[in-house]
């Protein structure tokens, strides 16, 4: 057997790749069921934590800033390793799913308070002045003045941003989360054969580039409405 | 008559720098006071503590009665009454004049979608722009965009209305439009104080002039003393300088 030969059986083995579909498919159920968990707690945690800052209260920014700045501070994978491994310690017994789901859900929203604080930075002072003139409340200016044209501004950032977190899902096979690297990674142990981890593959770019794609678009779309 | 607006013994400093020291001023119904003074002397400041966009730090401001200082007022509630409008227009860029006008009618007094929309579309219309309601500001001149910043503030019905250069940001040609809206606001009766250079317009449309300089209010009288026969060095050297 030569050596394209053996390469093609080691990755492109078709039999070996449909023993392992189904495993692979359990994974991408799981896989996309945490993404999905992380993008929406991550992105809404972090809007919310970057609407509290704005408010101004001095102690309560110092924790928002302390907390964003670790989390942005630690591998994604250390987080999670601390919640399932560290965590029980306390009392507090996380699964897999749950361990993973928080540890990038933190992760995201530190990164997403930030993403968004700047946004509302980035939206002049004159439109708060000009809001409040007219007897807007702080948290009315906020949502129907300020947000609106903020979260314009961080659809860029917060796409990759979101990309870059959910992609983090594949660490969640450290804590034996069946998702779609650990299933596709035992297939291959099984079978004595790297194509489960070339299906593994498949299955990420079959997620994730829709999403990178769509990230492109909504770019774009905005970038020429401003 | 009573005074719409009513500031005693203002004082606001921003660290060691004493921006206002020491304001009296009365404005009272269907007046337009109109505020002149070199840049530096207080007078943005001045409008911006009447709405407490700046917070005094001493003194006593009154609108319409309401002592705006006092622990209890409701801020939100008592900005209704005073319409602000800015140098720099701040529209809302993501919504249409319409959006702009009516957002505080909607939000503040609550009113339902068709009357905030009535009050809107006439408060447009008295500005001239009866046909931009759909406009989004990037889609307006700087003129039309103050303007529709005029109809915002006019929309609450506003006891008093305070311009702060209304008309700073504008190309010449576009300055008469603005001016033409502030001048039929006047002959309405509505109650205004106006911070701005155009000397021709305080000739022609105040009833009273104010010169500041350095935090104090200087010299002040019916337009035609102020400008034709100035009692301080310090004005007539301000109007000296205009004249070049």
């Amino acid at each position: 057997m030569g050596a394209w030969d053996r390469f093609v059986f080691s990755f492109f083995n078709a039999d070996i790749a449909m023993q392992a579909l189904p495993l692979v498919a359990k994974g991408f159920v799981v896989t996309v069921q945490l993404a999905l968990a992380v993008i929406v707690a991550g992105t809404l945690g972090g809007l919310v934590l970057a609407m509290l800052r704005s408010f101004g209260v001095r102690p309560l920014n110092w924790l928002i800033i302390a907390f964003a700045d670790v989390m942005r501070a630690l591998p994604p994978l250390v987080v999670i390793i601390l919640l399932f491994f560290a965590l029980p310690y306390t009392g507090v017994s996380l699964g897999a799913f749950m361990a993973t789901w928080l540890a990038l859900t933190l992760v995201l929203c530190a990164f997403a308070e930030e993403i968004f604080w700047a946004g509302i930075l980035a939206v002049p002072r004159g439109q708060w002045e000009a809001a409040r003139s007219t007897g807007l409340s702080r948290l009315q200016t906020l949502a129907h003045v300020v947000l609106p044209q903020a979260v314009r501004m961080t659809v860029p950032p917060l796409t990759n941003r979101v990309i870059a977190t959910t992609k983090g899902t594949a660490l969640g096979s450290v804590v034996a989360l069946s998702e779609i690297l650990n299933q596709s990674s035992s297939a291959a142990s099984l079978a004595g054969n790297a194509t489960p981890l070339t299906v593994g593959a498949a299955a990420y770019l079959l997620l994730f580039l829709p999403v990178v794609i769509l990230g492109r678009w909504v770019e774009t779309r905005y970038a020429w409405r401003k | 008559m009573s005074a719409i607006l009513d500031i005693a013994g203002l004082h606001k400093s921003y660290g060691p720098n004493k921006v206002l020291q020491g304001i009296d001023l009365q404005v009272r119904e269907n007046e337009l006071v109109f505020v002149i003074g070199p840049s530096g002397s207080g007078k943005s400041t001045l409008l911006r503590c009447c709405n407490r966009l700046e917070e005094p730090d001493g003194g006593a401001i009154r609108v319409d009665g309401t002592d705006i200082m006092a622990p209890g007022t409701d801020v939100n509630r008592l900005r209704q009454k005073i319409g602000m409008v800015f140098q720099s227009f701040n529209l809302y860029p993501h919504m249409t004049a319409l959006g702009n006008v009516t957002l505080a009618l909607r939000r503040v007094q609550k009113l339902a979608r068709a009357e905030a929309d009535a009050k809107g579309i006439a408060a447009l219309q008295r500005v001239g722009l009866g046909e931009k309601l759909a406009a989004y500001p990037n889609e307006l001149s700087g003129g039309q965009q103050q303007r529709v910043g005029i109809a915002r503030a006019l929309a609450l019905e506003p006891r008093i209305v305070l311009f702060d250069e209304p008309t700073s940001a504008l190309d010449p040609e576009l300055v008469g439009g603005v001016l033409k809206v502030m001048r039929e606001l006047k002959d309405a009766g509505m109650t205004m104080v106006v911070v701005s250079h155009e000397m021709a317009f305080a000739r022609a449309a105040a009833d009273r002039v104010v010169f500041m300089d350095r935090g104090a209010i200087v010299e002040q009288g019916p337009p035609a003393e102020v400008f034709g026969a100035p009692r301080h060095e310090r004005l007539r050297e301000f109007l000296s300088r205009l004249d070049h």
